[in-house]
């Protein structure tokens, strides 16, 4: 067969790199030795050493590159097509960044080295945390979340400090609204808080009367998207913060969605005292197949001594990490966070300057508004309003004809699409969620539109079509339940002689 | 502007098809009292050049271990990066791609993940492990987690010679949870075993082991084994560098429960500190309680091998407030970098590198120790890194070391105040005779 020499052919499956190789085979060596050796037993203990080898693969090179390159071939992101992704915000990322992160002296810089050998490193991350807070319309940031929902947690952390502070130990519950991406609750769950969910009303914002009803004395504070993940601007803001201000909470901003309101409004002025962003998706740092990510957190003025250890402060010319921090809730990572993120969402932001950024939100918004009132027809629109960077539609009318919603995000992997967010968020049946990002030009969303047609009429004329899709991907539908059942993890060699099952 | 492809022609047509005449009738539904009407105060745009220049130069403020010869290790480890290592993990099929979210089109990033799962079971003796936790801090707090979710026991017990940051991290996510972290104290370089012996009961969840510590030193991991055995508590390993498990005995070998650490030595660049990755592992009966994403094996419609997410249910967009953690992007390409490192060193290449940073290390602390002014703080048997007492000013050396074109070490005064005449070194195999004896004669002329 060709497909054991080449390649070039995506169908079928590629053996895992522990089939491949000969023993005794090497991808990489190391030079001579050189110093002066004592015997193992002298430095290492027998009791301390590997009784046996870890089974590592053994291949070439050359074999090791072809590998990682066949899997590279077998998988897509936003450099291979359109990815509209809703809450994800994959919009195209930016060589320079990468270009910048990779520099020797950000790439090849220990984290405790002597202040005056990173005086560059810190610098950047001074400035960038002004930046943050400008966008936020808040004092100080953090920039030591690792991602979004390592975010929510500090912020979380941050808001039980200021009500210990106040002696306020009762304040037990965060709300979270029922249209809440999961980290939410998650991560008020990790900080030890009790979750109590508010509704959502029929124009698909906070249903303010019910907040109303849900405040009180235990109330922490109120966690919130905005636009929420209907990608709906919540219109009654003001009210919800003083209705959570009046109660004693805090208000957190979950950033997922700030891709929507750069430079238009601010989470600062609407109300919001704990705010993280997402550099990985506002700022363009790539997500990496599942990270690295960034969340940064910025806190109003009263909040900036919770924030963790350290912070970069500035001494006349000289920067410099800063420990004594006596109120600080403590660290949640070691070092300083994703530095290599933070460059690239510094590059973006020095970049675009005032204006892009605001150019970004309103192209992102154009986008999305055109892309629904195109599809509108075609599909159920729940919410028929104007909507921020991303809308959400519903596969009810699809569904009543025999297609779910999972089945039509299958078959556009068939055309080189990837799917948008499905089922989610929970509130609106059969949810179809859609973010075209900025970056996505006329074309491709005109492009999309004929797609989605497409598949609307296939539905109509073969439904099995669709309900069998994909067909042209290099693997059909996965078992997912089987995997769940009986999990396999990890790989393990064959059994001598177990031939054929 | 930069990354979009609107022209204004476009936005016209699409303006039309909208509905509205302008774009600010989009932004109508944002109160008027806080609309932002002045632009956002920040410097103005850049072209590519001058991005490029500007970060250029903030980037050449900083010294770098290329140019100098880095003795510092404490958790973050200058080890040789083959060449194909970033080659192969900037194909941006890779770098552009989400969450797996799509099976059938990210085979790619689903199987290299299940490679890793498996390179990383295999390096530290253990069943299976997860796709990764943002680093080795946080992997460790969230495997006490685990270990009191399991046992249902509120007690976390953590030696001091485990890295002061680590410990600050468990201390931070545990409190919030209302769990109760001891620390137990260290006697000659290493965990004092007779004072731990007696902490230990059986209201303990967890028992830590940091190997080697943060001292280099290798502990007794065995002791802690039996020990947790003993009360039923889970003996938790935290590997601070994985390379050093090619000569060490694997932490499923003396009792592990979970294996935690730092993944950063397995191909990822020092980056500052960050992005970095925690690895993950654990034996079988604790796979339903573990966090964060995990990749499985299974078969398509057509009985084609495929790999997709799995076991979700555990996980915070099912389950939401009673999900094991409440994370979701993890370090998803630090992981794939450790896969192609591991790939490419392999099974011999791993027992190298950890061979020669032990004796490299050796080597260098006999010379150091030899020198007047310089003694060993400790006899013990230590791995890669070491902790050297002097009579000169710690920091003050550090400093001085600068001029010689070298990094390090770690003054230890900062984390231990009773070691504030101590310093840590570390040597790996990127190191070279002449660096360590370049360091070793610096450090005979500045004392």
């Amino acid at each position: 067969m060709t497909r054991a020499i080449s390649g070039y052919h995506l169908e079928g499956s590629v053996p895992l790199i522990f089939e491949k190789g000969a023993p005794g085979r090497r991808g990489y060596r190391l030079r001579e030795r050189a110093v002066d050796e004592l015997p193992l037993d002298e430095l290492t203990p027998p009791e301390h050493q590997r009784q046996q080898d870890a089974p590592l693969p053994e291949v070439s090179e050359l074999e090791a590159v072809r590998h990682f390159i066949a899997l590279s071939r077998r998988n897509y992101g936003v450099d291979v097509g359109f990815y509209p992704l809703g809450s994800c915000t994959m919009k195209y990322n930016p060589k320079v960044n990468e270009l910048m992160a990779s520099l020797p002296g950000f790439a090849h810089v220990h984290p405790y080295q002597p202040e005056e050998t990173v005086q560059g490193a810190l610098e950047l991350m001074y400035n960038l945390e002004k930046y943050l807070c400008e966008i936020a319309g808040l004092s100080r940031a953090t920039l030591q979340p690792a991602a979004g929902a390592h975010g929510e947690l500090l912020g979380l952390m941050v808001m039980k400090a200021y009500h210990e502070s106040r002696g306020d130990h009762h304040r037990v519950e965060v709300i979270v609204p029922d249209s809440a991406h999961g980290t939410n609750p998650a991560s008020a769950a990790m900080c030890g808080y009790k979750v109590v969910q508010v509704g959502s009303n029929e124009r698909g914002s906070v249903d303010v009367e019910q907040l109303r009803a849900l405040v009180g004395p235990n109330t922490a504070g109120l966690m919130l998207t905005n636009p929420n993940t209907l990608g709906l601007f919540e219109e009654d803001i003001l009210e919800i913060a003083h209705i959570v201000h009046e109660a004693g909470g805090l208000l957190y901003y979950d950033g997922a969605n700030a891709n929507a309101i750069l430079g238009r409004a601010r989470p600062g002025d609407m109300g919001f005292d704990i705010v993280h962003f997402n550099l990985h998706k506002t700022f363009s740092t790539p997500h990496g197949g599942g990270g690295p990510g960034a969340g940064p957190i910025a806190v109003r003025e009263d909040l900036v001594r919770f924030l963790p250890v350290p912070m970069v402060e500035k001494d006349g010319d000289r920067f410099y990490l800063d420990y004594d921090r006596p109120d600080a809730v403590g660290r949640i990572k070691a070092f300083y966070g994703n530095f290599g993120m933070l460059v690239r969402a510094y590059t973006y932001i020095r970049t675009h300057g005032p204006e892009g950024l605001r150019r970004v939100s309103e192209r992102a918004v154009i986008n999305a508004n055109y892309l629904m009132r195109r599809l509108a027809g075609h599909f159920e629109l729940p919410y028929d309003r104007h909507c921020m960077h991303e809308f959400v539609l519903s596969g009810v009318r699809q569904k009543k004809q025999g297609v779910r919603t999972l089945d039509i995000a299958k078959r556009l992997l068939d055309y080189g699409v990837h799917a948008p967010t499905i089922y989610f968020p929970l509130i609106v049946d059969e949810a179809i969620m859609i973010e075209p990002t900025e970056t996505e030009s006329k074309e491709t969303l005109d492009e999309f539109v004929d797609i989605m047609l497409r598949i609307v009429r296939e539905i109509e004329e073969d439904p099995d079509l669709v309900r069998n899709a994909p067909h042209n991907t290099p693997v059909r539908r996965l078992d997912e339940a089987r995997a769940a059942r009986q999990p396999n993890l990890c790989w393990c060699p064959p059994v001598e002689g177990a031939a054929g099952e | 502007m930069p990354y979009t492809s609107m022209t204004e022609a476009d936005k016209q047509a699409m303006l039309k098809v909208i509905g509205v005449e302008s774009a600010d009738e989009l932004f109508a539904d944002i109160p008027e009292s806080i609309r932002l009407t002045r632009p956002l105060n920040l410097p103005k745009g850049m072209a590519e050049a001058e991005v490029r220049r500007h970060v250029g130069a903030l980037a050449a403020k900083n010294a770098d271990v290329t140019q100098y010869a880095c003795f510092l290790g404490a958790g973050a480890y200058d080890h040789l990066i083959p060449a194909a290592v970033p080659q192969l993990v900037s194909r941006s099929e890779f770098y552009t791609s989400y969450t797996p979210y799509q099976p059938e089109i990210t085979q790619g990033v689903l199987q290299a993940t299940y490679e890793y799962q498996t390179l990383i079971a295999q390096l530290t003796g253990m069943d299976m492990a997860n796709a990764s936790i943002y680093d080795g801090a946080t992997a460790l707090a969230e495997a006490a987690l685990v270990a009191c979710n399991q046992t249902r026991r509120e007690k976390v017990l953590i030696p001091q010679t485990v890295h002061p940051e680590y410990r600050q991290v468990v201390h931070t996510y545990l409190r919030h949870q209302n769990l109760e972290v001891v620390e137990v104290p260290y006697k000659d370089g290493a965990t004092d075993m007779e004072t731990l012996a007696e902490m230990v009961d059986d209201t303990v969840a967890a028992v830590v082991v940091q190997q080697p510590n943060f001292f280099g030193v290798l502990e007794d991991t065995r002791g802690f084994g039996r020990l947790a055995e003993k009360h039923g508590a889970l003996l938790i390993a935290a590997i601070a560098d994985p390379l050093t498990l090619g000569v060490l005995e694997a932490p499923g070998a003396y009792g592990a429960h979970l294996a935690v650490g730092e993944g950063q030595p397995l191909g990822n660049p020092l980056s500052f500190g960050g992005p970095y990755l925690g690895f993950f592992a654990a034996r079988d009966e604790l796979v339903r309680r573990i966090p964060g994403r995990i990749v499985g094996a299974t078969v398509d419609k057509d009985g084609n091998t495929g790999y997709v997410l799995t076991l979700q249910t555990r996980e915070q967009h099912i389950r939401r407030e009673r999900a094991t953690s409440n994370i979701c992007t993890n370090q998803g390409l630090n992981a794939l970098t450790a896969a192609v490192y591991l790939t490419l060193l392999g099974k011999q290449g791993v027992k190298d590198v950890a061979y020669q940073s032990l004796q490299k290390a050796h080597y260098a602390q006999r010379a150091i120790t030899a020198l007047p002014g310089f003694s060993a703080a400790w006899e013990r048997p230590f791995f890669h890194e070491f902790v050297v007492r002097t009579s000169a000013d710690p920091e003050e050396l550090v400093q001085r070391l600068l001029d010689y074109q070298i990094i390090g070490g770690l003054p230890l005064g900062r984390f231990y105040p009773e070691l504030s005449d101590a310093i840590l070194f570390c040597v790996t195999e990127a190191r070279t005779k002449e660096e360590i004896d370049r360091l070793v004669a610096a450090l005979e002329g500045l004392t």
